[in-house]
């Protein structure tokens, strides 16, 4: 695996004379450090962001598998939500400095392995995020009309590799999206939500058809945890309880505590928070309103045991949920779910798994296959064979492939700070120096990989190409961007039409 | 649009008051306790401009003082406009305060924790929007405010505000732990 240092010793590479080193002395006559981060979502513009504004010396390229930038900012950020995607404008200001670049179009993996990224730069920050999803393995899942949160998500927010999903919105009207985090309160609400509301968003052209001739009337919210436990916040339940002409069913009973939720709800600002808005809606949508055509059904302490099909065929007609009980688990101090024994079916003809990302792994890089993120210290890969536990020097990884999924925008910050600290403590500790005959070449290194693969990047100004087309034809709908959905118009777009 | 819900974020949605209670810290700061490498200063150009054009026309010239106290514990001071937000005057001064989402109340990036009760309770009671966004501020405090919403007025002359930072632990003029 490389460049690898031994943990217990890292600390004596401070005696190494350091060439390259980012001390104030050093830094004029210095090379530049050649930073490449791949994957362009909030954790790594964050973290190219910070690398620059620590050294003028440091050179960032970033690379990303899609044409286009900003990760989950475009792909997962609800289109109903223009204000979160305004830190675009901050990313997009970090891609103009003199000394980032943008290669769209380059996947990790495919084009470029990390052992030859490993080969060009001085220091590797991994930040592409978590494209994969967990599942129940249960019997069933493999029905047509079961999708994952994040596929389903994908295709409303117009991901290339979504646009032939094509979910079937027409053959029932109940759906039920298991789990009850912020992704499974945004499918709900997309499903919901007045078409006229969103044919003035971003959403892509075909998701919005879809939705117009949709025939859900009732989404079920299903939890198998109770309402102290929900893992949405109070922000996007909120949105959800107050849409237009939906009536919210909570069962009060689910809403009684015990002494060890009240102890959660003690400890945590945002529990007590979600428990009085669920209260609230629970006390306010007693009686329902005539105007209501659509029904949001919160359903707590159920978990999924299978899937069944509908009669006679291979779509799902109903899910079959077992109640459950808390129990306390001794090892993590948590209330876990525990079946009851007792099963009741939900009938539907569409369920959207909204029970979490997960990171995929890549060809010589260790992985946590358990957990699904990296194993790091701070930012820096580690990497254990048999008993020991080395560094592996120069990579590094930032975001959700670094601390699982789950975090808003901002925590990918915090997080970027923290990994950018090791970077340039490392620096300063002399670890990037190479031997002077194989000096890395960064940029100009991956230039020549791309070129001897035939692999065509998208520059960062082919994405405003595809940026500016895409508002253009936004305009003519009275949207704020019409997106491009397929992967030969985006590189059609990006090469200027 | 972004003037637009730059004053929906600061005006209309203080109409409904604050929902939550702040008891404690729920957030787990623990997790990074490196040393954070200092912000960049976000452009600040293009960033408030048609908000600022709104002060310009206006009458009152009055100004108020504000310290920030930035992560490193060194002080800035400066004379901000009465009616400007705490976000846009730090830009224009070069303070480190990040502004994701550009003062629409939809990303926590300004956290800013006032520093002195007396000041603290000067300031209207955050709307329920605004506390929904402190939930998920990183280091959230007792006197934790979203610098986007915490608009100057002279009651609010001398306010020192610090941004959060990982490794800082200090006390809160005059604030006295709430019994649970
Ligand atoms: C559906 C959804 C809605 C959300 N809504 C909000 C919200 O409203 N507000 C909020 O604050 N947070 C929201 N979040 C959370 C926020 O989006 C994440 O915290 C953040 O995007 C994680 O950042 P990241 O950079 O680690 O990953 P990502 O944003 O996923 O970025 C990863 C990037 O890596 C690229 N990539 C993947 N594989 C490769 C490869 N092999 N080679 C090269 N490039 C690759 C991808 O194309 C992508 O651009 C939402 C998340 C989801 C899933
Ligand atoms: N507007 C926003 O700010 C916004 C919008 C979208 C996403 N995000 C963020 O993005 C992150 C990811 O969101 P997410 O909703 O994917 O994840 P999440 O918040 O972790 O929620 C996952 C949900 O799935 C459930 N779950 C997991 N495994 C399960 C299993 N085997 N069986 C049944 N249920 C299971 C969890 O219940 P248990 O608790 O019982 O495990 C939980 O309800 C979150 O941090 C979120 O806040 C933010
Ligand atoms: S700038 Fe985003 S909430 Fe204040």
């Amino acid at each position: 695996m490389g460049r690898g240092l031994l943990l217990p010793h890292a600390k004596r590479l401070m005696l190494f004379p350091r060439p390259r080193g980012f001390s104030a002395s050093a830094a004029s006559t210095r090379e530049p450090l050649h930073v490449c981060v791949v994957g362009s979502g909030p954790a790594g513009f964050y973290t190219a962001e910070k690398m620059l504004k620590a050294h003028e010396g440091v050179q960032v390229d970033i690379i990303d598998r899609l044409p286009t930038p900003f990760g989950l900012v475009r792909s997962g950020v609800a289109p109903d939500h223009p204000e979160t995607k305004i830190v675009v404008n901050q990313f997009s200001r970090v891609a103009a400095n003199a000394r980032c670049s943008f290669f769209g179009n380059v996947t990790l993996g495919s084009d470029v392995s990390l052992a030859e990224l490993r080969g060009t730069y001085d220091v590797v920050v991994l930040a592409y995020g978590a494209e994969s999803d967990r599942s129940f393995g249960i019997p069933g899942e493999n029905l047509r009309g079961i999708h994952s949160a994040r596929e389903f998500v994908w295709w409303y927010n117009g991901h290339p590799d979504m646009h032939n999903l094509v979910p079937d919105l027409q053959n029932t009207d109940s759906a039920v999206v298991l789990g009850q985090g912020n992704v499974a309160l945004d499918v709900a609400r997309i499903l919901l939500r007045c078409t006229t509301k969103l044919a003035s968003t971003d959403i892509a052209g075909h998701a919005l058809d879809a939705l117009k001739s949709s025939t859900i009337r009732k989404v079920y919210l299903v939890g198998r945890r109770g309402p102290v436990q929900a893992a949405c916040t109070a922000k996007e339940l909120r949105e959800i309880l107050g849409l237009q002409n939906v009536h919210v069913c909570i069962k009060e009973g689910d809403l009684a505590t015990s002494p060890a939720d009240k102890e959660e709800m003690r400890n945590s600002r945002i529990k007590r928070r979600v428990h009085e808005l669920l209260s609230k809606a629970a006390t306010m949508h007693k009686e329902k309103n005539s105007n209501d055509q659509k029904e949001l059904h919160f359903v707590f302490f159920r978990k999924p045991t299978r899937f069944l099909p509908s009669e006679g065929g291979s779509t799902v007609g109903a899910v079959e949920l077992e109640k459950t009980l808390l129990k306390d688990d001794a090892v993590t101090g948590n209330q876990v779910a525990v079946g009851t024994g007792e099963f009741e079916d939900l009938k539907c003809g569409l369920v959207l798994k909204s029970i979490g990302y997960k990171s995929l792994p890549t060809e010589g890089l260790p992985f946590d296959n358990y957990k699904g993120v990296v194993p790091n210290l701070r930012g820096r890969v580690l990497s254990s064979e048999s008993e020991t536990t080395t560094v592996e020097a120069g990579l590094y990884v930032v975001g959700w492939l670094k601390r699982g999924p789950t975090g808003i925008v901002a925590t990918n910050l915090h997080c970027a700070e923290e990994t950018v600290a090791s970077i340039l403590e490392d620096d300063r500790n002399g670890v990037f120096m190479a031997p002077s005959d194989s000096r890395r070449q960064g940029r100009k290194g991956l230039l020549e990989i791309l070129e001897q693969k035939n692999a065509r990047y998208v520059p960062f100004d082919g994405w405003e190409k595809i940026n500016s087309e895409e508002k253009i034809a936004g305009q003519l709908k009275n949207k704020p961007r019409e997106k491009i959905t397929t992967w030969d118009e985006l590189l059609k777009a990006a090469n200027g039409g | 649009m972004f003037s637009r819900i730059f004053q929906l974020g600061t005006r209309l949605l203080r109409e409904t008051r604050a929902g939550g209670n702040l008891t404690s810290n729920s957030i787990n700061s623990s997790y990074y306790q490196g040393q954070l490498s200092r912000h960049s200063a976000p452009a600040k150009s293009i960033l408030f401009s048609t908000a600022t054009s709104s002060h310009e026309g206006s009458e009152d010239k009055e100004k108020i003082s504000v310290t920030f106290v930035n992560k490193d514990g060194s002080e800035q001071t400066i004379s901000v406009p009465v009616g400007m937000s705490m976000l846009e005057a730090a830009h224009e001064n070069d303070i480190e305060l990040e502004g994701a989402c550009e003062g629409s109340l939809a990303c926590s990036t300004c956290h800013v924790i006032v520093m002195d009760v007396k000041h603290y309770n000067k300031l209207e009671d955050p709307t329920d929007e605004e506390n929904d966004m402190l939930d998920l501020a990183f280091g959230l405090t007792e006197t934790s405010r979203l610098g986007c919403q915490v608009i100057a007025k002279p009651e609010l002359d001398g306010v020192r505000l610090a941004l959060p930072a990982a490794t800082r632990n200090f006390a809160v003029d005059g604030f006295v732990p709430k019994p649970h």
